[in-house]
Formats: structure tokens, sequence, C-alpha cells
């Protein structure tokens, strides 16, 4: 072992140049000849555009183009698309409307891109922005869900009446309603899960480049799954063809999946440069962030859970309203469905399960997956229920989570899933100990003296991750396979460059994959070169998004390793002059097994490409393998976190006083690492629950619309947090990964909720429990003041 | 940004007779709130006038019971300075709540207190502590210099050049974050300088900072968070946002006051 393998916390290579401003983003390239892109966007939620008019803007100084949707059109540019199909009940296709990159006849929210302004220089095309005169005709705009499926509420796109995409619904409804015929105690909930804006530090950036004289076009993207961006860019919008296309992400700086999808602008750029014959940059202000980035969750949702006497969970129903905005973004309609509805089981033993989801189009920016997509929101669902479940029935929450537990596995839930491994009691009792959950009354007790009430919230939540088998996944009607893709290339020096089709945008894959390295051929990770980002450099991937990248694509390099072991093996024979079969590989050494003849990792790549210890005849020069590794299951990280609050009566204002996250997340290839994932997650999961939230009013505009309103979670919302995990091995990939990124976000916003709504003695209480919320559910509670 | 002509004059004279001829200039100070509105395209004078050469415009001085701040002093400069430390303890820990690091080193109080933004710290120190605004051509009062939201005394080509606080017995600022902005959601000044006691509120009020009559005739009789025990001020008159009602509001401004005179005769906040 060089000390740098799996298990090891080793720092992160990658953050010298990220803390030294050596890091490498979008805007930091520059191409000769470069001219800049600005986006004309709508400032009506809904509205006709009757007519623009460009003659004055296109005189303006520096001016090279300025393009709308007729240009488009007339290029035959073609529309965005979302690629997994959802069918409704009765077996009816999701209505997909067609999403141009720039709005033709009809804007459908506020930043929706209208037309773009090519010029010289940026402030240039902002000034000639001002001078396109777009003629709009303001219609009626809808933000709400649940009244955008109201008879006369506005129609946005007339493939979907009602502007219901689809009404989809999973489980055995009949099953369900027996179960809660005969149930001893039912507990129903109405909730919201609350809106909100990715806010990743880098925003949004794209370079189109084409080169007339190849015929080829190179787009800089800051794209979480450069391949996926390259296919769908050359398959559907057509803009070019794929062997055309060379996408890279170069460093990235955050996603939580908003850089997943396939966006307008960057097809503009492309499509711009080649219009005018000059590379094309655009890059997103905080503002069009705000106005343009797919935010995340918005669910309304009225959920019930049935209990026996014994407090035996024994049914589960749900109705989902999912906002999808104004358009569907690409993975948009699996987020409310297949990633939500097979997570209401939770970590309970639920025999019957029925969800049904209608996804519906509002004159808001498109929704899609952030961070956890789905599985947040399936967990505050089970995880409220349980909690309220428990409190009316009278029972210790942590008991009633044990009783309902999950205890053998492999487990078939009613809703497609198949958990794996796990040992959810083991860390509800590692995660109850170190928060010394049994003193709670005392430190309640304690707090009441100083005039604040305290709280406890526990959130046994479940996630699946691993995106994800490509034969199930197809089955239920993603236009992809989620499996993944790795090569090693090993240099005559012995040092390796790995290629992996997974993206690093904060994960720290650069440590993590040389890591696996590192342990399977003994050479330290400096080593070790991880490639990834470059459509031309990496065959083919799927990127990273749902915790996959150690669960997929580190099996993937695995494969990758195995194949390339066994090929240094056959070097190794020739090099020691011994039977294949009786060289063994370990710590990086070859030796003849019964003898002490070996030969170093060096020797052996040294001698893979110099070859002269073999006919090339029998066996190939060099040393470089691929693999492509398409998982058989979904993973399934679990945990327990723990939140215990102290909330000011006076003000409303809640203190997170303490924080238990303790996560199975299977094998932790870094420590350290996962750890910041947690507390990464944790920290937007508290956002979500205590302060984050995008809200439009009735026209549609949005008023969140910067950080003065749009409210980010900071240090100063967390105490210390105590992290912890306990391991149960995943037994559907080689290294046993389950995968982390999501989990913290996942877990939180019920932990927080939870422990507020014990302080408070109301479940009445909304996301974010802003401290003026928080004041207004104590009125209501008829509690007295303190002092 | 649109574009402009800059200039950077070295007297507040000079100043005062480019504002005169350009009426559409403005002053720029520590460009903390002009500047973000000209990035976001909502304000484009044509002519920015830069106060960071003019000499004796920033500083801080004590002389007997009065400190005086010049009006391009920085934030920082008060929030660290030895003199404001002793002497207003309340002022350096206000100026220490503004904001940021970066917003603390560019910003000024003088800026602060022209732009008169209804969430803004600066104003409720002014009218809770019954400062002089001196400007190029005379002293007014606070309770006559903030007149509304974003809106003062101040005339076209006036330019505030100091600030003059008398120094409180006993004060405390009590600052209630808007959790996004982190201005004050509502915020609540007391002092008590002899007989006179003042209560200032930002943040609170749809016409901007106000101060509130009936806490500081209840403070008269004790000057003790017991004398507001149970009394409110109306939500009639108090803003109301996604951030928080007018109720909720008019309820912090009791809770807050409380709190601040508790800090300001040294007990515990609760
Ligand atoms: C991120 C951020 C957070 C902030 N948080 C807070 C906060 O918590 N609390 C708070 O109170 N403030 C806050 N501010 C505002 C900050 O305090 C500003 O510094 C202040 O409001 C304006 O001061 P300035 O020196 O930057 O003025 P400028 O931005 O330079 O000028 C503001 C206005 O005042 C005029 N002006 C400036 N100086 C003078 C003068 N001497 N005489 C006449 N007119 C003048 C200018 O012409 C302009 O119209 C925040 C600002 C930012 C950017």
């Amino acid at each position: 072992m060089s000390g740098t393998g799996i298990g090891a916390a080793v720092r992160r290579k990658e953050d010298q140049r990220f803390i030294t401003g050596k890091g490498h983003y979008t805007d930091d390239i520059n191409r000769p000849g470069q001219a800049f892109a600005y986006f004309i966007r709508s400032p009506h939620a809904h509205a006709t555009i009757k007519s623009i008019d460009a003659k004055a803007a296109s005189a303006m100084p520096g001016v090279v183009a300025v393009l709308t949707g007729a240009e488009l059109a007339t290029d035959k540019i073609g529309n965005l698309i979302c690629g997994w199909m959802i069918h409704s009940k009765d077996g009816s296709p999701m209505k997909m409307a067609a999403h141009p990159a720039l709005a033709s006849g009809k804007a459908c929210h506020v930043g929706d891109p209208i037309a773009v302004v090519i010029a010289e220089t940026l402030p240039q095309a902002r000034d000639a922005a001002e001078k396109v005169k777009v003629d709009y005709a303001a219609l009626p705009a809808v933000a709400d869900p649940a009244a955008a499926q109201k008879s006369g509420a506005p129609q946005i796109h007339d493939i979907a009446p009602n502007n219901t995409i689809y009404q989809w619904h999973l489980g055995d409804a009949k099953a369900v309603d027996a179960a809660f015929k005969s149930a001893k105690h039912v507990t129903k909930l109405d909730i919201v899960n609350n809106r909100l804006v990715p806010n990743a530090i880098e925003p949004r950036a794209a370079i189109g480049d084409y080169d007339s004289g190849a015929g080829t076009f190179t787009l800089w993207n800051t794209t979480q799954n450069p391949h996926v961006a390259r296919l769908v860019i050359a398959a559907f919008v057509g803009m070019a063809p794929e062997h055309k296309l060379r996408v890279i992400a170069p460093d990235v700086g955050g996603g939580f999946g908003s850089k997943i999808f396939i966006y307008p602008e960057e097809v503009v750029a492309l499509w711009a440069s080649r219009r005018v014959g000059r590379p094309v940059k655009w890059v997103a202000e905080r503002s069009e962030a705000f106005l343009a980035d797919a935010h995340g969750r918005d669910h309304v949702t009225h959920a019930e859970m049935a209990f026996d006497a014994d407090g035996k969970i024994t049914g589960l129903r749900a109705k989902t309203v999912a906002n999808l905005g104004a358009y569907m973004s690409t993975f948009s309609s699996s987020v409310p469905t297949y990633l939500y509805a097979t997570l209401l089981s939770g970590q309970y033993e639920i025999p019957h399960i029925y969800c049904e989801v209608d996804a519906v189009y509002t004159n808001t920016v498109p929704v899609d997956a952030y961070r956890g997509a789905g599985r947040p929101e399936a967990t505050f669902v089970v995880e409220r229920l349980v909690e309220v479940g428990a409190r009316e029935m009278g029972q210790d929450p942590a008991e009633l989570r044990r009783k309902n537990f999950i205890k053998n596995f492999p487990h078939q839930t009613p809703v497609i899933m198949t958990y794996d491994a796990g040992d959810y009691n083991a860390s509800l009792k590692k995660a109850m100990e170190l928060a010394d959950y049994k003193s709670f009354a005392k430190r309640k007790r304690e707090s009441a003296r100083h005039g604040k009430l305290r709280g406890i919230g526990l959130s046994t939540y479940i996630e699946a991750c691993g995106i994800a088998p490509s034969q199930a996944v197809g089955s239920l009607g993603c236009g992809v396979g989620l499996w993944e893709s790795a090569e090693v290339r090993v240099n005559p020096t012995g040092s390796v460059e790995i290629l992996t089709g997974t993206h690093a945008h904060g994960q720290g894959h650069e440590t993590t994959f040389a890591q696996v390295v590192s342990e399977r051929l003994g050479i330290p990770i400096e080593n070790v070169l991880v490639v990834h980002g470059d459509t031309d450099k990496v065959q083919f991937g799927m990127g990273t998004y749902g915790s996959r990248s150690g669960a997929v694509g580190m099996s993937a390099l695995v494969k990758a390793l195995d194949k390339v072991e066994a090929k240094a093996k056959k070097v190794a024979a020739h090099l020691l002059e011994a039977a294949e079969g009786d060289i063994e590989f370990k710590d990086g050494k070859f030796s003849v097994a019964g003898t002490d003849k070996s030969a170093a990792w060096g020797d052996v790549s040294l001698n893979a490409y110099i070859a002269h210890k073999f006919s090339g005849a029998e066996l190939e020069p060099g040393l470089k393998e691929g693999a492509f590794y398409d998982p058989t299951n979904f993973t399934f990280p679990a945990g327990c976190h723990i939140c215990e609050v102290e909330v000011d009566t006076e003000t409303g204002n809640t203190e997170i006083v303490a924080w238990t996250a303790v996560d199975d997340f299977g094998v932790v290839v870094n420590p350290m690492i996962v750890e910041g994932q947690v507390h990464g997650g944790i920290a937007q999961g508290v956002g979500q629950a205590l302060c984050e939230g995008a809200i439009y009013d009735k026209d549609g505009q949005l008023v969140t619309g910067s950080f003065m309103d749009y409210a980010m979670p900071r240090a100063n919302h967390l105490p210390t947090l105590t992290v912890d995990t306990t391991m149960t091995k995943c037994p559907s990939n080689p290294l046993g990964i389950k995968g982390c990124g999501e989990a913290g976000a996942i877990a939180a916003p019920a932990a927080v909720i939870n422990a507020i709504t014990d302080a408070i003695g109301t479940e009445n209480l909304a996301m974010p429990a802003t401290p003026a919320t928080v004041w207004a559910a104590l009125q209501k509670t008829g509690m007295p003041r303190a002092a | 940004m649109y574009a402009f002509t800059f200039h950077r004059p070295q007297t507040v004279r000079q100043a005062a007779g480019l504002l005169t001829k350009n009426g559409d200039a403005k002053l720029l100070a520590g460009g903390q709130t002009l500047l973000p509105t000209m990035k976001l395209r909502l304000a484009g004078p044509p002519q920015i006038i830069d106060m960071t050469l003019i000499e004796g415009m920033s500083g801080i001085e004590q002389s007997g019971r009065t400190l005086t701040i010049g009006a391009m002093t920085t934030h920082n400069e008060v929030n660290t300075s030895p003199v404001v430390q002793q002497a207003a303890p309340v002022l350096a820990k206000l100026a220490g709540m503004i904001g940021d690091p970066a917003v603390r080193h560019r910003g000024t109080i003088g800026g602060s207190i022209a732009n008169n933004d209804p969430n803004a710290d600066y104003p409720a120190a002014c009218l809770g502590l019954g400062a002089t605004i001196v400007t190029n051509k005379r002293r007014i009062k606070a309770d006559e210099f903030f007149t509304g939201m974003f809106s003062t005394v101040l005339e076209p080509a006036e330019i505030i050049t100091k600030v003059i606080f008398p120094l409180p017995k006993k004060a405390a600022y009590q600052k209630f974050r808007n959790q996004a902005s982190r201005f004050a959601l509502v915020g609540v000044f007391v002092s008590k300088r002899g007989s006179e006691i003042r209560v200032a509120v930002t943040g609170a009020g749809s016409n901007g900072v106000f101060r509130v009559k009936s806490f500081e005739e209840a403070l008269k009789k004790r000057f003790s968070p017991k004398s507001l025990e149970g009394m409110t001020i109306p939500a009639d008159g108090m803003n109301s946002d996604i951030h928080g009602s007018a109720e909720y509001r008019a309820h912090l401004v009791g809770v807050l006051a409380r709190r601040a005179v508790a800090e300001a005769i040294g007990k515990p906040a609760a």
C-alpha cells in the first residue's frame, strides 16, 4: 500500500490550483477573434412576441449580429428536448412542448431568451440589446402549479390542456385503500417542498467556436456531462454532427444538478459562431442565473400514512403536483416520478404504497434535478409522516422508526426498488448515542430556563444512487443508458493517465480516482493523472450526478484496471521468464510464486513498451485498457441525521445547536472528502429548511431574483457538525461503494423541520422556516411569549 | 454599467462646483450602494465625482463628550478605531455589523447616511444618538435630516462632510438581520444621555428610520427593559414583504427595544 489508496484521507490534489487561483474555468478561456453574446430575455412571464425590431441595435457600435428565433428556424436548428419519457396513467405520452433555443412567437417565463446580440465587447452587446425593440402583448400568467391545472387558467402550450404534462402513478391503489380502511391510526399531512435556486458559485458559461476550414465545432461549456451535451446538441438539436463537435467542460465551479441540462445559451453560442464566423462567448450574470438556470424541487403534496395497533406502517399514499416550469428541461420528467415515488418506502417495511404525480407547466423557469433530485422530496414526505405519526400516537419517534425498519436484505419495496444491503438500526443507534438522545429532556429544560424552546428531530433517510442500471432505466422511459466508461493508459515510466466519463465540479475526482489506481497498482497518487471533461479525450461517458461517479465510474475504472493487471502479468511473465500463471501482483510488485524473483511496476510498464522481451506476434506491445461498466442495481446509501434546535419564541429565530449525521455510504475512498460532501449537503438541506425559497408573484415575476431577497445558508446557520459513518458494503459493485454526494441535502430538511415542530408544538410549518414563519406559527399555537 | 465621465476633485468646493454644473452627476464615496446599481444599469449617471482625493473628509476625533467622524470614514475604520471603541463602543459594534469585510472596507458613513436606505444601520445611530450632520452648507440635526425612504433634506449640490455624535452614557443597538441581504429587517438603537432618551428604529418603517416616542417616555421613568414590558407599536406604517409582515416587524420593535435596553444597562440580552 502506498498510503494513498482506498480509505486514506489524503488532501485533494486539485486544491492547489483552486486555492491559488490557477483554476481554468470557461470564463478564463478566450479565443482569438472572440465576440460576446448578450441575451435579451422576456420581462414578461407570458407574452406574445408580436415583432422584434433590431434595426437600431444592429447599427450600434461594435455590433456583429442580432439573432432571433426567426433565424434559428431558418437555419433549422432543432428544439431542446426532455430525454426521459413518462406515460400517464391512461397510457398517453407526456406532453412535451416545443422548446426552441430562442423563443419564437411566445415568451413563457420571465428570463426566456428572445434574441441575442453578438458584439465586439460585452458592454457593446449590452448597449445594443437595450435598443432591440420587442413588441410584446402580455398574456395572463400562472406561476402556481395547482392554479395552473384549474379550468380557466392561462394555457401555456397548446399540446398540454390544463397545463398538465402527465398524470402518472405508481403502486397498487386498491391494496393501499384496503390498508387505510383497516388502519388503527392515519397520519395526514399537506406538504410544500419549496422551490430552490441552485446557485453554483460559477455561473453558467459557453464559448462556441466554429472552424469553417475543418467544418468542426468546439464548445467550452460549464457542463456536468459533456458527452450527453454533445449527443443532444448533435442528434436532437442538429446543431453539428457528433463527430465534428467537441465539448470541453474545463474546471466547473459547482453544479448541484443545474449544469446537467442542455440549455438554450450553449446551442446559441455554437450556432452564432457559425453564423458570424467567429468564436462567441457567453457568461451568465448572477441575475441571469436566477432567471435561467433550472430550479429545483417545487412539489405540493398531500400524503397519508396508515399504522396498525402496534404502530407498524401498513400503507402510504401520496398525491403530488410537481411544477416543471415553462418547458420540460432535459431530465425534468424523471425527477418527480422515478427518482421520487420509488423512494417512498424510506427505510421502512411498508407493504403497500401508492403515489400519483401530476406534472404541470407554469410560467416559471424550468425545474429539473437539484442535489438529491426527487429523493429529498420523498424523504421529506416519509420522514415527516413517520415523525408526526409517532407524535400523534404518543410513541417515541426513534422507537417507531426502529419498529418499522427493514431488517432483511435484499428487500423488495412495493415501489420498484430492491434494496440490496443496509443496517438502519446501526446508524440510528450510533447517531442516538453521539447525539446523547436520551438526555434530551434535560437539555430541553435548560433551554427553557433561558426562555428558549428546544426541539429534536430525526431523519432516517434512504436514497437510490449509483445512477443507474441501463436496462432498468430504459424500461422506465430513460432515453440513454447510464453506464460509465474508463480508460487506463500506463506510460513507459509507470505513471498512469486515467480517462473517465464522469466529471468533477467540486467532488475531488482527481484525488479519489487516483486513490483507486494507487491502491490497485501500488503507485502514489502523484503518479496518476485523471482526465475528464473533454469529448476529444474521453471517448464517451455519462457525466456526474446522482452520486454515480464512485459507484459507477470507479467500477468502470476497476474493470479497466483488471485488464491492465492481466496484460501486465503477461509482460511480467516474459520479463521474469516464468509461466504467466505463476505471476503474482501485490503492492506494486510482480513476483514469481515460490521464488524471490520479482519485477517492479515500472520495469513491467517499460517492458510493455520497449517490447524487447516478447514477440509482438504473441503479445501486443503497450499497456492501455478501457472498460464500460453497467451497474446491475442502484446503490442505497442511508443513514440517520439528528438535528437539535433552539427556537427564540420572541423573534421566531431558529438556531441549530447540534447536528449528528451517521451515514452508511458503503466503502469510503477518502473519508475527508466524504465528510466535506456531507457538510455541504447538510448546509444545502439546512438552506432549504431555514432560508431558501424561490418566490414568484401572481404575475409570474421572480420576487427572489437576487441575493438581496434569496437567502443562502451561511456558516452561522450551522453548528459544528458531528459526522460519522457505519458500513455495509454495496454488494453490486466491485469496490462496495454506495455514494455520498447528495445524502446531506436529502436528510437535512426533514431533520430540521422535525426538530422545529417538536420545539414549537405545531406541525403546521412551511419551509423555509424563517424567523417570520416560525413566529407566525407560534402566534397560532397561542403559546405564551417568553419574558 | 454605462459609460460616464470620472472626476476626482481635490476639495469639497470643487466637488460642489462640479455638482452644480452637472445636474445628473453623482458623488461617489465607497461605491457600495452606487456601483451595484450602476452595474445593474438601474442607474447611469453621466458624471461621477469621486471624493477619495479630497483631504480631510475622513478621520475620527473625540473632543470632550462629542465624537466627530469624517464623511469618508469607512465602516471598518469606525469598527476598529480605538477611539470609537472607547468613547462609543455601540458605534464601533454597529459599524462592524454592516455587510461583510469587503463592504466595510469601502463603504462610508457619509454614503450610508446620504443614501438613507430604510434598512441601513447608521441612520438608526444618527437618530438614536441625536447626531448632527455637517455639510458644506450647514449643520443639520438628525431629527430633521431623514425624510423618508432613500430621502433626506440634502439639496442637489450639498455634500456631507462629517457627522458629530454626542456621546451617550448608555447605548446599545440590536439588529435583527434580513437573512438574505443581512441588512436590518428591524434594528433598534437606544441611548440615554442625561435625561435625554432616544429609541430609533430602522428597517421596520415604510418611511425609513423613526423614533418611538412612547418607548422613550416609558424609559424616562426608568431606563430598564421592564419599563417596555408588553409595549408594542402599531403595525400600521410598517413594511410588509416576503421577509416579514408588518405585524412581525412591529412586534420585533418591542422585542429588540427591550433587548437593547438590557444590553445598554449591562444585562445580558435574553
Ligand atoms: C453586500 C452589501 C451589504 C451591505 N450591508 C449593509 C448593512 O448591513 N447595513 C447597512 O447599513 N448598509 C449595508 N450596505 C450598504 C453600505 O453600508 C454602503 O456602504 C452605504 O450604504 C453607502 O456608502 P458608500 O460610501 O458605499 O456610498 P456610495 O455608494 O458611494 O454612495 C451612495 C449614495 O450616497 C451619495 N453620497 C455618498 N457620499 C456622500 C456625501 N458625503 N455627501 C452626499 N452624498 C453622498 C452618493 O452620491 C450615492 O448616491 C451594504 C452594501 C453591500 C454592497
